[in-house]
């Protein structure tokens, strides 16, 4: 069987938003949680967490960085992809904490959307703080505006909002306020970095581990993390974790096991791709 | 059985054992003295009528032979090519005290393989009986129950979290020793029996455990999947696998046709494979199937090896280096490895298994590097967690194993278990085996 892609569009730059029908995800989907892709038969499995769910339709948003995404951001709406799994790994940890603060990097802000939305339905105040590199890698703004209490918008470059990173933005409202809770979300270098800023203060910090998967189901290993000195397998025991437990040199380590092969398999797809889009014209 | 020649077959993942003629089979069913008291039997898990369908493949009544054996266990290609029968049915055979036992495996192979191609029978259905029953996990244990329960007239769902169904046999046993269409024709059969496949389905997660538990009855059958590690310095070094996760990439995921498909594995010039079992055995001659060198790591001795004799004969003929009554103390490198360092092994009086325990031998001397840039462990699997832990009322024993009683009931009267997720990693047969009993009483239930 194979699952519909309702919607695609391409939301920022490189950046696509599909909804997928798949209700035996959406229906039971939480903040936090991820879905395994298989386009087709010889697709690798890749995770992408859910960053909405409406009915039997999942939302997943990604950002084309090698073979499989970059295959998976050709698909159009009404296209169909092979597999879709899950929801996979734990729900967040929602409770009233208080004084939250969510903050996105890059395509990391996709994943804010229902967690803003949990931790506000369970009485939270909710700060959203997503940053990019410029304002065209900027995502889902508005929708944010209204999840959120409050949002802050940085951009790098400056093309956009405060200029700078959201760890600035942490520290100041670390000092101007009271935070009970804190979620980072982005790239691995981003999550380490933005979550030294609750160190000090020992402020509760949530981040969302993301090693190569296999299964994501906890049968191979291949996401196995060091939490506080303990193995851990992100996609059954996670994905998210204590920032201020997690070996990040190890996690950015292990997310280079393959640069030859991520090089070879794009370059292949791409000259396939050139080779198809000439037939195209003749 | 003819095998294929060592320096063809370590080229690709065609299989090994090539079977026997039907002139041989016949030939070597003649050789069974139908005892009265047949011993084989009794080493059968699931207790086949042996000297039954031996004399029916002797007289050529290879039908019949089917018949018989299906009557006991509805995966015989599957078992025929796996069941370690030396300490199961062939190991009890009288014939084997003086001589030779009976090749029974290869007879059942035989029979098996013999009906796939002349048309399988299609068993007897029930009537319906607007029971439901949900079964977890298409492993041999859950698509044994789904068979079992759809044919006496339930309506049976399989939900498997993977893309495609089997469990070990599909994405474990290599297809060198079990080649893909037998194992996707023998699930065919089954679901030809209106049995309902749910694939992408993590029961816990996309069924919720109240969906699960509103079924009239359910199997859990959701195996040993969880690797363990051996917990050494080194361990999470890049090129350092769990068995299972090299095993997957390569059976389910195809990595050893990348790019053509999409899924890496590092192959590695030199590889390490840590264990002495089946999934060791497996990891050792996969990666030499993709051109290494295997060095395989065992700490007690070469004969308590406890993978089926048949795959040690291969895995030496393949040119696995053992290094036995030796085990790893850390793996070197960073951010790639480059070795792993063992310690000679010293044996000492045999533990309740009746092997011997090994003792690491005291000193530097006693130590020694391997070179290798792919480590793989094969050190076991226990039961997978993932469901049964979120079902509070569901009884756990130490080992993480689900408890069952004789007939596969857990604590919950209607919910059975069977296979390694009740009795821990063993293996194909058993786990049809627990699978079958479990139905039964099922059955029970749903009267
Ligand atoms: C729990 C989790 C949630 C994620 N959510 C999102 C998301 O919402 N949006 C998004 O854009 N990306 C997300 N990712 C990352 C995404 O899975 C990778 O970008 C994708 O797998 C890359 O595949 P590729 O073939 O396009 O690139 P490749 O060229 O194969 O790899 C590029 C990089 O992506 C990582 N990667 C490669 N294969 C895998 C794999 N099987 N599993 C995990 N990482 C891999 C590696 O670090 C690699 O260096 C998530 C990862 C995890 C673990
Ligand atoms: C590499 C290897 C080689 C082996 N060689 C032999 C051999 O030669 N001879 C022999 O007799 N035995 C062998 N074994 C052992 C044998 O394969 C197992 O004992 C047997 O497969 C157990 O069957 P099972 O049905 O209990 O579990 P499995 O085969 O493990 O199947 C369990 C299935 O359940 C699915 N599942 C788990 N959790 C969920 C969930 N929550 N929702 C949905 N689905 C779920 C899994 O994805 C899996 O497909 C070997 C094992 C391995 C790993
Ligand atoms: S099922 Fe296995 S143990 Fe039983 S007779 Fe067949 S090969 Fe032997
Ligand atoms: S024990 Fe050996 S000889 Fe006797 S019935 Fe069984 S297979 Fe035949
Ligand atoms: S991805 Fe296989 S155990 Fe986590």
């Amino acid at each position: 069987m194979a699952y519909k892609v309702e919607k695609a569009s391409e939301i920022a730059e490189n950046i696509f938003e599909y909804w997928i029908n798949a209700p035996h995800v959406s229906k039971n989907a939480q903040a936090g949680q991820f879905v395994v892709i298989r386009i087709d038969e010889k697709g690798e499995r890749i995770p992408l967490t859910i960053s909405a769910a409406k009915g039997d339709l999942v939302r997943i948003v990604f950002m084309g960085v090698g073979k499989t995404t970059k295959y998976l951001s050709t698909l159009k709406s009404g296209d169909y992809v092979l597999d879709i799994a899950g929801p996979l790994g734990h729900p967040s940890e929602i409770k009233k904490w208080g004084n939250c603060v969510l903050i996105g990097g890059g395509v990391g802000i996709a994943c804010l959307p229902i967690l803003a939305k949990a931790l506000k339905s369970a009485g939270n105040h909710v700060t959203g703080i997503i940053g990019s590199r410029n304002e065209k890698l900027l995502l889902l703004e508005d929708e944010l505006k209204e999840d959120c209490d409050e949002l802050v918008i940085c951009t790098d470059d400056g093309s956009k909002g405060f200029h700078g990173f959201p760890a600035d933005i942490l520290k100041k409202k670390l000092e101007e306020t009271n935070i009970d809770c804190v979620w980072i979300i982005g790239p691995a270098i981003m999550m380490k970095i933005t979550s030294m800023a609750t160190i000090p203060s020992k402020t509760k910090t949530f981040v969302s581990l993301n090693p190569i998967m296999v299964d994501g189901t906890g049968m191979c290993g291949s996401c196995r993390v060091t939490i506080g000195g303990e193995t851990k397998f992100a996609c059954v025991d996670g994905p998210e974790f204590d920032a201020h437990l997690v070996d990040w040199d190890e996690l950015m380590s292990r997310q280079r096991i393959y640069p030859a092969q991520e090089k070879e398999s794009l370059e292949n797809f791409q000259e396939h791709q050139c080779r198809c889009g000439e037939h195209h014209h003749e | 059985m003819s095998k294929r020649d060592v320096k063809e077959r370590i080229q690709d993942f065609l299989e090994v054992d090539e079977g026997i003629s039907e002139n041989n089979a016949v030939l070597e069913a003649t050789r069974c003295m139908e005892c009265v008291r047949p011993n084989c039997v009794k080493g059968c898990p699931v207790n086949i009528d042996i000297p039954g369908f031996i004399s029916a493949v002797a007289e050529k009544n290879f039908r019949k032979a089917a018949d018989i054996i299906k009557s006991d266990n509805m995966l015989p290609a599957i078992c025929g090519r796996v069941c370690p029968q030396e300490n199961q049915c062939e190991g009890k055979c009288v014939l084997g005290v003086k001589e030779k036992p009976v090749r029974i495996g290869a007879l059942e192979r035989f029979v098996a393989d013999w009906e796939r191609k002349n048309g399988i029978q299609k068993p007897d259905i029930a009537k319906p009986t607007g029971k439901r029953v949900a079964v977890v996990g298409s492993g041999p244990a859950g698509i044994t129950a789904a068979a079992e329960l759809a044919r006496s007239g339930h309506s049976v769902t399989i939900f498997e979290s993977l893309h495609a169904p089997g469990g070990v046999l599909t994405y474990g046993i290599p297809s060198f020793r079990l080649p893909k269409e037998i194992v996707k024709a023998e699930i065919d059969e089954v679901l030809s029996l209106g049995v309902e496949l749910k694939l992408n389905h993590i029961v816990g997660r996309s069924i919720p455990v109240d969906d699960l538990l509103s079924y009239d009855a359910v199997f859990l059958g959701t195996g040993a999947g969880l690797p363990s590690f051996m917990g050494i310095e080194g361990e999470n070094l890049n090129g350092v696998y769990s068995a299972n996760e090299f095993l997957t990439r390569v059976n389910l995921m195809h990595a050893d046709s990348f790019p053509d498909y999409d899924t890496p594995v590092l192959r590695g010039g030199k590889v390490a494979v840590v264990g002495g079992g089946n999934v060791a055995m497996d990891s050792a001659r996969v990666a030499r199937r993709m051109g290494a060198e295997v060095f395989l790591i065992y700490r007690r001795r070469e004969e308590d090896l406890p993978a089926r004799e048949a795959e040690i004969a291969n895995a030496v003929e393949e040119g696995i280096n053992f290094y036995c009554c030796a085990n790893p103390t850390r793996i070197i490198g960073g951010p790639a490895v480059t070795g792993i360092e063992c310690v000679k092994m010293n044996m000492k009086s045999p533990d309740e298994s009746g092997r011997p325990q090994p003792v690491p031998i005291e000193g530097e001397e006693a130590k020694f590097i391997i070179e290798a840039d792919v480590v793989i462990e094969a050190i076991g699997q226990s039961p997978n967690p993932l469901l049964i832990s979120l079902i509070d009322a569901l009884k756990k024993g130490e080992r993480g194993n689900v408890i069952v009683d004789e007939n596969g009931m857990t604590s919950i009267p209607h919910v059975f278990a069977g296979g390694d997720i009740a009795t821990g990693a063993a293996t194909v047969i058993e786990a049809m085996g627990t699978a079958k009993k479990a139905t039964a009483a099922i059955n029970e239930i749903l009267k």
